[in-house]
């Protein structure tokens, strides 16, 4: 379902702001309205959506616009045009009084440098949002201490947020923003400021965290390698415009310009792609009971060398053979089920590439796909994983 | 040829003359009524400073010494009380301190609010500055003429010259304190949509606290010197005795009430100074 919808968004700065958006308007670059207006265009005409519970990550470099957008969608900055719609009502329409009851109940936000209260123990800044909610004392308390728990910083919660190190922090700024439990949670670059190994540890953590909150996040990087590991979906921001929004494979399968293909390239794939978009869908497979002889004809027929026994029933595979097995079995009057060979390996559809690699560097047969019951749905070649690695 | 023609004059002096006049004639009432305010609020002051045994004084003088700065600290406050005592200017130090506080006090409750105004409100930000330069540059006795034309001789007119003179750091450094906040903090404050009287009590106000008492040190500081101006309209106390002093030309006198004021100078700095360290918290 959708959650948000952004409909040509532009944010101008400046001090006449109406002007630069003519400009705009009639189909100038940025740089061209700079150059004239002295006006900066933080983004223009931006349109996307974003769907409930989803992971929405914005990537693009320093300059591209990604934290003034993020900022439109709390109103931090107030757009200069468009309409942001959240759960189908212009947030732009919405006098003080709702934007502080949208702000206080809807959406929650974590900051690049963590914007922690200096003067407040960690435990009063998890309190913060509630005490602004006017939530009794007893009770923010209470929950403040259960979220401090659940990121993990239990023990520290009378500690002055100085005495924490970045990754704490961070936690800390992560906790506060869950105890007022928001539908959407902005995040602004919040772990570039933390040490790669820090880094990879929060990803995990917000990983887990979201798999049980299924919050709506929209965040923000940088870093190719961290967009595509938490996004379900990505959106490629350039200078202030939506260069492409698909999910991790469609963007690395179909960069739309030169400027993603740039981006994406010195990216890890094998912990992007799944073994779902490297195999071959309904490859070759043998029915168990199949006549030996009528299957060495099927596997001569095809280009493969191995081909999959499976139960026509259930689906499942039960073996593999290959044209010296079926050979055998012609020879000597055997069921296919006598010569095949049990030790395949397989993986879940849902696997990603460097798991598979590490299977298949073990074995000397293709790796079968499953699907979540177990069925047969594909194989993946050697040739086809070195392929989807360069 | 050198000389500025005298056919061209402004008597800008005349104006505010008749000005000051016009506000002591025809609003006698509100003046009256202020003086009376500040008349009651220093001797409140002064009787309670006075009712106050001395060694309990230095009692606490030591104390808050020692536990803002250290047990030296502490020890050296008491000494520079007690040598204040035995030049036999105690009494005459207390008087200074009642004026020196009620002055502070009035500032710090017209300043600290004047100065989150101006923080806030770009358009007053750019009337009260260019105001508050002029009062910093003014030498301090001119502040003494319209306090004796609105409140005549006495304490208050001294009350009032001080509090003027002693308003300015306060304000500008509460301006200076919101306005260096964190701009992260701020929109993390933001983000969760307080009331404006909430984000400033719960997160500016106190973030701003350090550089605000820097402003209250500043101030009182500036109290101190001008209430020992401003005994030549009437202020008792410390200055007073200076004042006769420099009449008489008597040195010794002149000495024993200038080394007082001084020590009580370095006391009342030092103390409100550590007071705005215990403030200070680090990011």
């Amino acid at each position: 379902m959708e959650k948000i919808r952004v409909e040509n968004l532009t944010k101008i700065f400046g001090k006449h702001p109406q002007k630069a958006l003519e400009e705009l308007e009639k189909g100038k670059k940025r740089d061209e309205i700079l150059k004239e207006t002295h006006h900066t265009v933080g983004i223009g005409n931006v349109s996307f959506s974003v769907h409930e519970g989803e992971t929405f990550v914005i990537m693009g470099l320093s300059g591209s616009g990604k934290s003034t957008l993020i900022r439109c969608l709390n109103l931090l900055n107030k757009p200069t045009a468009g309409k942001i719609f959240v759960d189908d009502e212009n947030i732009l329409d919405y006098d003080k009084k709702a934007l502080r009851q949208f702000r206080q109940t809807k959406i929650a936000m974590v900051f690049q440098h963590f914007g922690l209260f200096s003067h407040r123990s960690v435990l009063e800044n998890v309190e913060f949002g509630l005490e602004i909610k006017k939530m009794d004392k007893e009770e923010r308390v209470t929950k403040s201490l259960e979220m401090l728990k659940a990121v993990g910083l239990e023990g520290w919660e009378y500690h002055k947020v100085s005495a924490l190190s970045g990754g704490m922090k961070q936690r800390v700024g992560l906790a506060r923003a869950l105890a007022n439990e928001p539908e959407i949670i902005l995040m602004d670059e919040p772990f570039s400021a933390l040490d790669p190994l820090i880094r990879r540890d929060m990803h995990t953590e917000l990983l887990d965290l979201q798999a049980k909150l299924k919050k709506t996040i929209i965040f923000i990087t940088h870093d190719v390698n961290e967009a595509f590991k938490l996004g379900d979906r990505i959106a490629v921001l350039k200078d202030g415009e939506m260069v492409q929004i698909g999910t991790p494979e469609e963007i690395l399968d179909n960069p739309a310009d030169e400027y993603i293909t740039n981006f994406i390239e010195d990216i890890d794939r094998s912990r992007v792609l799944r073994a779902e978009n490297i195999m071959r869908k309904r490859s070759l497979k043998i029915g168990k009971n199949t006549a030996a002889k009528i299957a060495l004809e099927i596997l001569n027929d095809s280009d493969y060398e191995h081909g999959f026994i499976t139960d026509r029933h259930d689906n499942r595979i039960l073996g593999v053979v290959d044209a010296d097995d079926l050979l055998l079995a012609i020879k000597g009057k055997l069921p296919i089920a006598e010569v095949m060979h049990t030790d395949f390996v397989s993986v879940s559809e849902d696997a990603y590439v460097k798991e598979v690699l590490e299977i298949a560097a073990a074995t000397k047969y293709p790796v079968a796909v499953v699907n979540g019951e177990g069925e047969y749905v594909g194989r993946i070649q050697r040739a086809a994983l070195l392929k989807a690695l360069v | 040829m050198n000389e500025f023609p005298e056919i061209f004059e402004l008597n800008a002096g005349d104006y505010v003359e008749t000005f000051v006049k016009w506000l002591t004639t025809d609003h006698m009432a509100v003046f009256d009524s202020i003086r009376d305010g500040i008349l009651a609020f220093l001797l409140r002051m002064q009787s309670i400073i006075s009712f106050i045994p001395w060694f309990v004084i230095i009692g606490i003088v030591f104390i808050a010494g020692w536990r803002l700065k250290g047990v030296r600290s502490g020890l050296f406050y008491t000494l520079m009380l007690l040598t204040i005592g035995l030049l036999g200017y105690w009494n005459d130090t207390l008087l200074t301190i009642s004026i020196v506080l009620t002055a502070v006090i009035i500032s710090l409750v017209i300043g600290i609010p004047f100065g989150i105004l101006s923080a806030n409100y770009k358009r007053m930000d750019n009337i009260v500055r260019p105001v508050l330069d002029a009062m910093q540059t003014m030498p301090s006795f001119v502040y003494l003429i319209p306090a004796i034309m609105l409140f005549g001789l006495g304490m208050v007119p001294a009350v009032f010259a001080t509090t003027i003179y002693a308003l300015p750091p306060v304000i500008r450094l509460t301006t200076l304190a919101i306005n260096s906040v964190s701009k992260e903090m701020i929109e993390a404050a933001e983000s969760f949509g307080p009331t404006p009287w909430q984000a400033l009590l719960k997160v500016e106000l106190p973030q701003a606290m350090p550089t605000i008492m820097a402003g209250v040190n500043q101030t009182t500081m500036m109290a101190m010197a001008m209430v020992v101006v401003s005994s030549m309209i009437g202020a008792k106390g410390l200055g007073y005795s200076v004042l006769i002093a420099i009449n008489r030309t008597d040195i010794a006198m002149g000495f024993d009430a200038g080394i007082s004021i001084v020590f009580l100078a370095i006391i009342i700095d030092r103390l409100t100074q550590s007071i705005g360290d215990k403030f200070r918290h680090d990011e």
